[in-house]
This record gives C-alpha cells, sequence and structure tokens, in this order.
C-alpha cells in the first residue's frame, strides 16, 4: 500500500490537485456552510448587543420625559417619595436610603463571612472537604431569591423580634440578612479564586521565614489577593443593590427616610415591583417614575460593575 | 551499578569539617514515587556544598527536607532521620517554624512580596518579634546581599520594581534578616541573566565566611566555581559525595565522571 502510494505518478497527483482548485490558488467552493455559521454566531452576539442598547434607550427616553415633568433637584433631593399619593412628591433619597440599608446591612453579613469562608477553604481546608464545601456554596447561591424573601419572613424577622421586640414586622435588618445569607456563596466563591490565584511561591517564601500558617495567610496571602477581593466586594454590593423579590417580601413597601434597619423600608427595586404590578396606566408620570428609578439603579450597578472590572484590570499582571 | 561504598562525609580531606546538617538514611517519596532513595550526608559548616544531578533527580526534594518545607505537600513522606547540630529535624516536638527560623531559602524564582523593598526585609523579623533597631536591620542584610547601593534611595517602592536579579537578591537580603544558621538555595540563578548570576555567586563567596549555604543547581560550572564539597545525585541516589575539586577531576565513580564532562544530564 505504502508501495502504490510512493509510485503515484507526478500526473496522477496532478489531477488529484486539479480536482479542486484548478491548479490556482482560488477557489470557486464558498465555503457556504462556514459563512452561514459566520452569520450565526454574528446574530447571537448582536441580539445582546442590541438588547443591551434597546433597554438604555428606553430608560433614556422615559427618564427624559419624567424630568420634563419634575425637576431633577427635587428627584434626587426630595426625602419625601410619594409618587402614588396625594400631595405627590418625588424625593429618590427615601429609596436609596432603604437601598443603603439593604448594602451595607448584607455586606456586613456577607463580606467578612464570605472572606473567612474562603480563606479557609483556600488555606486551611484539605482537598476532601473543599470538595463537599464548594458544591454547596453553589447549591446556595442557586435557590431562588423568593425562597430567601420567604425565609426573611418567617424565620429571620420572628428571631429578631424576639431579641429586639421595637422591630416591625417588615423591616430592613431581616432583609439584609437574607440578601447577605445570599450574596456570601458569590463572595466566598470570588474571594477562593483570588486567594489561589496568590502563587504558591509566595507562601513559600513566607513559610521560609518562619512564619505560621496565621501570619502567611493574614499578612501576606491576603494583601496580595486584595484587589480580587475588593472585585469580589463589588460585585456583592451590586448584586445586592439589585436583589429584588427578598427585599419586597421582607422589607416592607414603605418609602421612608431612614437609617433605622428595624424600620420597615423600601428600596428601588421593591419600589419597581411595586408600581410595575398594580394598575398605574402607562405614560403617565407615575408611569414614567419607574424609568427613572430604573435609571439610577442602572447606573448605579454600571458604575460598580466598571469599578470592579477596573481594579481587577490594574492589579492583575502583578504576577506574570 | 551505584556505589555502596559513598561516605557519607565529604571524606577525603585530612581534618573534616565539623557537620552542622546531617541527613542518615533519608528516603522520601511522592506517594509510590520515591524521589530520595536512602540519602546519608553531612554538611560541613561555613561551607557552601552543592547538590547536582541531571533534572528530576532529587535534588530540590532533598533540599527542602532540610527545613521541612515539603511539609506543605500532602503526599510527601519521609524516613531516616535529619539533625540540625545534633538535634532531630523531624522529631513530633521540633516545631517547623523553629526550624524554619535556623535554616533559611531562597526559591528558584525570585518571589519577593508584593510589598515594598523595605518591607520584605522587615517582614520577617517583624513576625517573629525581633526587637531593635529595624532600620539598621534592614540596611545590615541590604548591604549583605550587595543590593544596598542599588535601593538605598527607595526602600520604599515595591519589591516588583526591581530586576530579576536584584529581586533574587533581595530575597536573600530577606533571608538573612531572619539571622539564620543555614541558608538553603535552590537553583537561586536559574532564572537570571548571566551578569546578575556572576554577582550572586561573588555574594556566595562573601556569604560562606559566616553562614552555611547549601545550593541545588542543574549547572556544573556554577557548582565547581562556587562551592566547597560537592554532592551528586542520581535517580534519587547519592552517587559521589566529596570536596569539589576531587569530584570534577578525580571523580571516584564512572557515572559522576560522564555528568560531570557533559556526557548526559
Amino acid at each position: 500500500m505504502t508501495d502504490s502510494a510512493l509510485s503515484t505518478s507526478p500526473h496522477e497527483f496532478g489531477d488529484v490537485r486539479g480536482d479542486r482548485a484548478a491548479n490556482r490558488l482560488t477557489s470557486n467552493n464558498s465555503h457556504w456552510a462556514e459563512r452561514l455559521l459566520n452569520v450565526l454566531f454574528f446574530g447571537c452576539a448582536f441580539i445582546s448587543v442590541v438588547t443591551t442598547a434597546a433597554v438604555i434607550i428606553i430608560l433614556a427616553r422615559e427618564t427624559w420625559g419624567f424630568f420634563q415633568e419634575v425637576p431633577v433637584r427635587d428627584f434626587l433631593l426630595g426625602t419625601r417619595w410619594t409618587p402614588l399619593l396625594n400631595p405627590k412628591s418625588y424625593g429618590i433619597l427615601p429609596l436609596l436610603s432603604g437601598t443603603v440599608l439593604i448594602v451595607v446591612g448584607s455586606s456586613l453579613v456577607a463580606l467578612p463571612v464570605g472572606v473567612a469562608c474562603a480563606v479557609y477553604l483556600s488555606e486551611f481546608a484539605s482537598d476532601r472537604i473543599r470538595q463537599v464545601v464548594k458544591p454547596v456554596l453553589e447549591i446556595l447561591a442557586g435557590i431562588p431569591t423568593v425562597v430567601y424573601g420567604f425565609f426573611a419572613l418567617t424565620f429571620v424577622t420572628p428571631v429578631l423580634r424576639m431579641i429586639l421586640p421595637q422591630t416591625h414586622v417588615f423591616n430592613a435588618a431581616s432583609a439584609a440578612i437574607v440578601v447577605g445569607i445570599m450574596v456570601l456563596p458569590m463572595v466566598a466563591s470570588l474571594c477562593d479564586d483570588a486567594l489561589r490565584s496568590v502563587p504558591s511561591s509566595l507562601r513559600e517564601g513566607a513559610y521560609s521565614l518562619g512564619a505560621t500558617s496565621f501570619e502567611v495567610t493574614i499578612s501576606v496571602v491576603l494583601p496580595a489577593a486584595l484587589s480580587g477581593i475588593f472585585a469580589a466586594f463589588v460585585l456583592a454590593v451590586s448584586r445586592a443593590i439589585g436583589e429584588t423579590m427578598a427585599v419586597t417580601l421582607a422589607a416592607g413597601a414603605t418609602p421612608n427616610f431612614t437609617l433605622n434597619p428595624l424600620e420597615s423600608i423600601q428600596t428601588m427595586t421593591s419600589y419597581i415591583v411595586q408600581v410595575s404590578l398594580g394598575d398605574t396606566p402607562s405614560g403617565t408620570l407615575a408611569y414614567k417614575t419607574l424609568f427613572a428609578v430604573a435609571a439610577v439603579l442602572f447606573s448605579l450597578t454600571l458604575a460598580l460593575n466598571l469599578l470592579a472590572n477596573q481594579v481587577m484590570n490594574k492589579y492583575h499582571e502583578v504576577y506574570e | 551499578m551505584m556505589n555502596s561504598t559513598v561516605s557519607g562525609s565529604p571524606g577525603n580531606s585530612a581534618e573534616p569539617d565539623p557537620a552542622i546538617l546531617e541527613a542518615r538514611n533519608v528516603c522520601i517519596s511522592y506517594g509510590e514515587n520515591l524521589a530520595v532513595n536512602n540519602v546519608s550526608l553531612l554538611i560541613p559548616e561555613k561551607k557552601i556544598t552543592a547538590i547536582i544531578g541531571p533534572s528530576g533527580c532529587g535534588k530540590s526534594t532533598l533540599l527542602r527536607s532540610f527545613n521541612r518545607m515539603n511539609d506543605f505537600i500532602d503526599t510527601v513522606s519521609q524516613t531516616g532521620s535529619m539533625t540540625f547540630r545534633g538535634e532531630d529535624i523531624y522529631a513530633a516536638n521540633t516545631d517547623p517554624v523553629e526550624v524554619r527560623l535556623k535554616i533559611g531559602m531562597v526559591f528558584q524564582k525570585p518571589n519577593p512580596f508584593p510589598k515594598s523593598i523595605y518591607r520584605n526585609v522587615a517582614w520577617g523579623p517583624m513576625i517573629n518579634g525581633m526587637r531593635g533597631d529595624m532600620d539598621e536591620l534592614v540596611e545590615a542584610a541590604l548591604k549583605r546581599a550587595a543590593l544596598w547601593d542599588e535601593v538605598k534611595d527607595r526602600v520604599d517602592e515595591s519589591a516588583l520594581t526591581l530586576s530579576g536579579g536584584q529581586q533574587q537578591r533581595l530575597c536573600i537580603a530577606r533571608a538573612l534578616a531572619m539571622k539564620p544558621e543555614i541558608i538553603l538555595m535552590d537553583e537561586p540563578c536559574s532564572a537570571l541573566d548571566p551578569v546578575s548570576t556572576a554577582r550572586i555567586e561573588d555574594l556566595l563567596f562573601e556569604l560562606k565566611q559566616n553562614y552555611t549555604i547549601v545550593i541545588v543547581t542543574h549547572n556544573m560550572h556554577q557548582a565547581a566555581r562556587v562551592s566547597d564539597y560537592t554532592a551528586f545525585l542520581e535517580n534519587g541516589v547519592l552517587v559521589e559525595y566529596g570536596e569539589t575539586d576531587q569530584v570534577f577531576t578525580r571523580p571516584a565513580n564512572n557515572r559522576t565522571e560522564e555528568y560531570v564532562t557533559g556526557r548526559f544530564g
């Protein structure tokens, strides 16, 4: 067989080549399948871009309409938010303060516990424990947020009211705690990645100077992973800002300009839910408030995500 | 094939130098893989001992076992005895942290902490609660490592701004600041250019006055240039150990001769 292949005459060989491209570099074959795939994939990528653009355009248009009727100053600095009641007032600060309560509260839960969890997983846990804990964290991340809201209402709030009887039935603290639990897996997982990306040569260097594991972790590994940990924080905050269901269920719907976590509040997201579920006629000012609030929400989370990216890119190249 | 009469001490000298480290019948394995096979040797004090051998011969593994750096690899198991000034390094009541305070290490790739030059040197003494003038200690360590003149005006800059050769000297300074008795060096020049390599080799001669140095290298010329004693390891077995001159010019073992003359490895 090899012999016959070797004995192929130059003429035969020429014929074979001629079949395909007639001895030229050009080809009549248009590779239509390749082109089709190309178009298909471009289409998929294009859809996501178009969707994003459409969302931004609609948000901008309706928000513009809103600001034709309500001065920007009143919107950003007003301390009363009663777009559905008389006298109408369009100050977003109560919604912002509600959101801040949830963000700060959930961060107080998620960040320390998340980092501690990541430190344990990356620096101390044996491989076997890791193999169990990591998937459990991911399951925790997959629980629908409405379940967390229900959990807040039926478990966390009663416990809070037992400890602090002045707590309202709907309160920011309960919602903040479950949002914290909700973002905990993300924080732990991202921080774990950040810690594990610290080269082991740094740990060895530290151990070789007579450091204990605790000293190595606190004073070498954590600082070296700081950019990744910070990015995880920012993403967690951004997720807490956007969290809707649990907050709507547990924190109530009272736009209160307060920083007392035991009171009922309303966040930007739960306001959007409230109005979307109601029978607010489209085109009215009350309807347009939706878009104004959504625009604020969108700008905040976008800014935070950009910040996280920035930090990641800027400090990532420290180790080759 | 292996010469069973390999002496544990770098024998032939008339007056053997006093040993600071002693390994006796040391076997180290990764899981089922035997990396170091029944090695016995004495490391003389305030000398430079080179461990040479082809890649994967177990020389780094052996080096890292002297200050228990293999503790961090779960699959490693070790038998035999290893002593520092007669004290068992692997005894149940031995604190590996204490071992590493006495036996410092410099790694293959420079691994400065992402901190300032100053903090890199001061970190070890600080966490170990050393008292006294830290500035002075940092300056002394950097001078010892022949880095002070290049960095004295920018000790607060990040150590990562230094060149590779400077980073490696910083790592040496960092080890020196702990005032160890022994410094283990795991191919400290393999990631460096020839000029930086020459500077580090010069530095080794200086350090020999005060420290015992064990250096692993795959570069035979380096071993011949810098060391007083040379151990040749092959497949985890100590094939030959003796004064460097003798090992390189009149090796007792055929394999050693073939290796040092570059016929394999």
